[in-house]
């Protein structure tokens, strides 16, 4: 069973794969309408989401199939039942692949091969989450006017990603994505909110200030932003004294912003937390991508069923 | 009933034995240990053929959790001794964290008891320190060691508190018993599934940074030296707790450590790929335990300092585990593995490939555990007959249907191993044979 799950398995060929797929399909949804004629989806999300789920709900009726969504805590999971009791019980209605959010990494890789489906990773813990990195790279690529179908597309672009490292997911399957398709990757992030030891991902950049005339060298050199959301919820133990401190030191403040190349491009993934880790004004300004990555949300997940689909065929 | 074992090499570092000899059981004691043939001419006795094997002293593993009494579904007290025994264990020494805790001299007397009727391994009860293992109180410790308690710890429920571990310390020196810590700073460990480092950063989890356990070998050597307890630090897995506990052996305090198979063979590095060539499907969880399976690095200086003597005993730290507890997602899983049947030939393996001389194997597994816990296993006329014999060339491979265990959460299951157990002898009685 093939599944996409991470972006750190994938190779450069099957990425730009995937990303090529989803603009064929932006292009022409109309001939992908029964691409899952007679599928079944089970959207699994054990862990909150709006646009994620959304957007796959979305994708599989556009390519003719069916879903049956799940979330969590409002049913048997909180009354006790182990994850694999709960996704072998939903099962017996019936699925022909799995897309699931869950807080565990790791948790689909398990599930997918204990149920023998064909799954799509929506988030796992802070692992990786791989359709994100589509629709990200997809918006740049739309941006900069780039085709999938070149090698290393993103050659010679800076590319910052700022934020939560540590906790996640968006920023782990973007830098395997980035620099895949040949991004110089650059992370920002105070140490406490940085893993201690990158040596197994790509070379990637790392500074810990934008402050500082170093960071914003780095700042006023970038094609792209990647601002990541701070993820009050997980900060079980303070990584930072306080939201005013953090948005003074890391926070792509409208001030910060005035540092950018005009061509400069943000992203968020979303949900924002505005006037923490950007301000309200960036995120609605011109150079902001935020809207057009939701709506590539949908193709890229198209994309990310056709291609599973077809790897299991 | 007497029994001769004859033809085999005796192999007892610390007595300097390394010959040929028979040896000759009676009443459950040593008779005599004598030239090969000595004894052949003796009728109406069983003789055990162990030419070409290797005889030692009696294998003591002192970290094992036989679940029982309260959570039999993992293991009880017959099926964890019965697979010491398959192992080659002779004695072992069980953790307290039952249901309920062995924190009284009654559920130490009971666990006596149980292993007793089950009659295959000696079982050595450890008390906890804490009532509970909640690390407010003392337990029971006085009474458990009236009712056979030879060594205290409160093991994967660390005390965190210094100045009750301090009082421990001193109580558990007023009994002259060791007290055992499981290091680790819970803390620095907290929701971290596993090592701290380049995959934990790859894969997305919080980890377990080595720090964790360092502070708190630090923090033992410290009290040991405040107090002149004898501390033995479990399943040592970092380079700096190798190196304080280097330290503290040049200060002359009475530190012990011991290393677990696993630690001395895995890196956190499996956990990416969960396979190690053992052709049998394991997943993350197989991989989890306390603490981690630390970056390779480590590995290599837990070997050095198992050779050298800074770490005195080989202890499996076998968790039995049913497979709802492993089932499921990796931060919930429960910590641990097998060891029993598994410790003794992993080790062969490491000799065979000359990575850890046969003496120091057996002294790490005999003489060094059976003195943590104040018992006798010396090869010698009179002793207890508490024999295990190895056979170094024995091909097997490892199936779920030879585990004695109720539970089967062992990574190395499917693995090919060279090296094996060929009988356990327990008082005289051979437990277990691989002949007949």
């Amino acid at each position: 069973m093939q599944n996409l799950i991470t972006i750190r398995e994938l190779s450069e060929t099957q990425l730009r794969k995937f990303l090529s797929l989803s603009f064929q399909i932006k292009k022409n949804p109309e001939q992908f309408s029964q691409t899952l004629k007679g599928k079944n989806i089970l959207l699994f999300f054990v862990e909150n989401s709006t646009r994620t789920k959304l957007s796959f709900e979305n994708a599989v009726k556009k390519l003719g199939g069916t879903h049956v969504s799940f979330t969590g805590g409002a049913s048997s999971m909180a009354k006790g039942e182990s994850l694999l009791d709960t996704v072998k019980t939903i099962l017996q209605y019936g699925a022909d692949a799995l897309v699931m959010r869950h807080s565990s990494g790791g948790a689909i890789d398990w599930l997918a091969d204990a149920c023998n489906l064909p799954a799509i990773n929506a988030g796992d813990g802070h692992h990786e989450h791989p359709t994100q990195a589509l629709l990200d790279s997809m918006s740049l690529m739309e941006q900069w006017n780039l085709s999938p179908d070149q090698e290393l597309p993103f050659k010679g672009k800076n590319i910052l990603i700022v934020g939560d490292i540590y906790h996640s997911r968006v920023a782990r399957s973007n830098i395997h994505g980035l620099t895949k398709l040949g991004a110089e990757v650059t992370l920002v992030a105070p140490k406490t909110l940085m893993p201690s030891d990158l040596s197994l991902f790509p070379k990637v950049k790392v500074i810990h200030r934008m402050d500082t005339p170093h960071g914003k060298e780095i700042l006023a050199n970038a094609d792209a932003v990647m601002m990541l959301r701070l993820q009050l919820e997980r900060q079980k133990v303070a990584f930072f004294p306080t939201t005013q401190e953090y948005r003074h030191f890391w926070g792509l403040t409208v001030e910060r912003a005035k540092l950018l190349k005009p061509s400069a491009v943000i992203l968020h993934p979303g949900p924002m937390n505005r006037g923490v880790e950007i301000d309200s004004e960036v995120t609605d300004s011109k150079q902001s991508l935020i809207l057009k990555q939701v709506e590539n949300g949908v193709w890229a997940r198209m994309a990310a069923f056709k291609g599973v689909f077809e790897w299991n065929s | 009933m007497e029994l001769v074992i004859r033809g085999g090499r005796v192999v007892s570092p610390d007595q300097k034995i390394d010959a040929l000899k028979d040896i000759l059981i009676a009443n459950g004691k040593i008779k005599a240990i004598d030239q090969p043939g000595s004894f052949d001419s003796l009728s109406g006795v069983k003789k055990i053929d162990a030419s070409q094997k290797i005889i030692t002293p009696g294998f003591f593993d002192v970290h094992v959790h036989l679940r029982e009494p309260g959570l039999e579904y993992k293991e009880t007290i017959a099926s964890g001794t019965r697979a010491a025994v398959l192992g080659g264990f002779t004695s072992v020494a069980c953790m307290a964290n039952t249901l309920p805790v062995n924190d009284s001299a009654i559920t130490t007397r009971y666990i006596l008891e149980k292993a007793r009727d089950a009659g295959q391994s000696r079982v050595f009860p450890i008390g906890a320190v804490t009532k509970g293992l909640k690390g407010e109180e003392l337990a029971d410790i006085g009474f458990m060691v009236e009712a056979g308690v030879r060594a205290i710890s409160d093991d994967g429920m660390p005390i965190m508190n210094s100045a009750l571990m301090r009082k421990a310390m001193e109580y558990a020196a007023t009994f002259d018993i060791p007290i055992i810590s499981h290091a680790e700073d819970l803390n620095l460990s907290k929701d971290a599934p596993m090592n701290e480092g380049a995959v934990s950063a790859l894969l997305g989890y919080r980890g377990n940074p080595a720090a964790s356990e360092e502070i708190m070998v630090a923090r033992e050597i410290a009290l040991a030296r405040l107090t002149g307890a004898r501390v033995h630090i479990a399943h040592i897995s970092t380079i700096e707790g190798v190196n304080l506990v280097r330290r503290a052996k040049e200060a002359g305090l009475n530190i012990t450590a011991e290393v677990t198979p696993h630690h001395l063979l895995m890196s956190d590095q499996l956990l990416m790929k969960c396979d190690h060539g053992c052709n049998h499907r394991h997943s993350r969880a197989d991989y989890k335990m306390a603490p981690p399976l630390r970056s390779a690095e480590h590995q290599e200086v837990l070997l050095e300092a198992l050779n050298s003597g800074v770490i005195d005993i080989i202890a499996s730290d076998h968790a039995p585990h049913g497979c709802m507890d492993k089932e499921t997602e990796f931060e919930l899983a429960a910590n641990g593995i097998l060891g029993l049947q598994t410790t003794v030939p992993l080790m062969l393996g490491l000799v065979q490939h000359k990575k850890l001389s046969l003496s120091r194997m057996i002294q790490a597994l005999s003489s060094a555990p059976a003195k943590l816990f104040s018992h006798n296993a010396a090869l010698s006329v009179g002793n207890d007959a508490d024999i295990t014999i190895l056979d170094l060339e024995q091909k097997w491979k490892l199936t779920p249907e030879m585990l004695a265990s109720k539970s089967s959460n062992s990574p190395f299951l499917g693995r090919e191993f060279q090296g094996a157990v060929m009988a356990t002898i327990v008082g005289g009685d051979v437990k277990w044979s691989t002949e007949k």
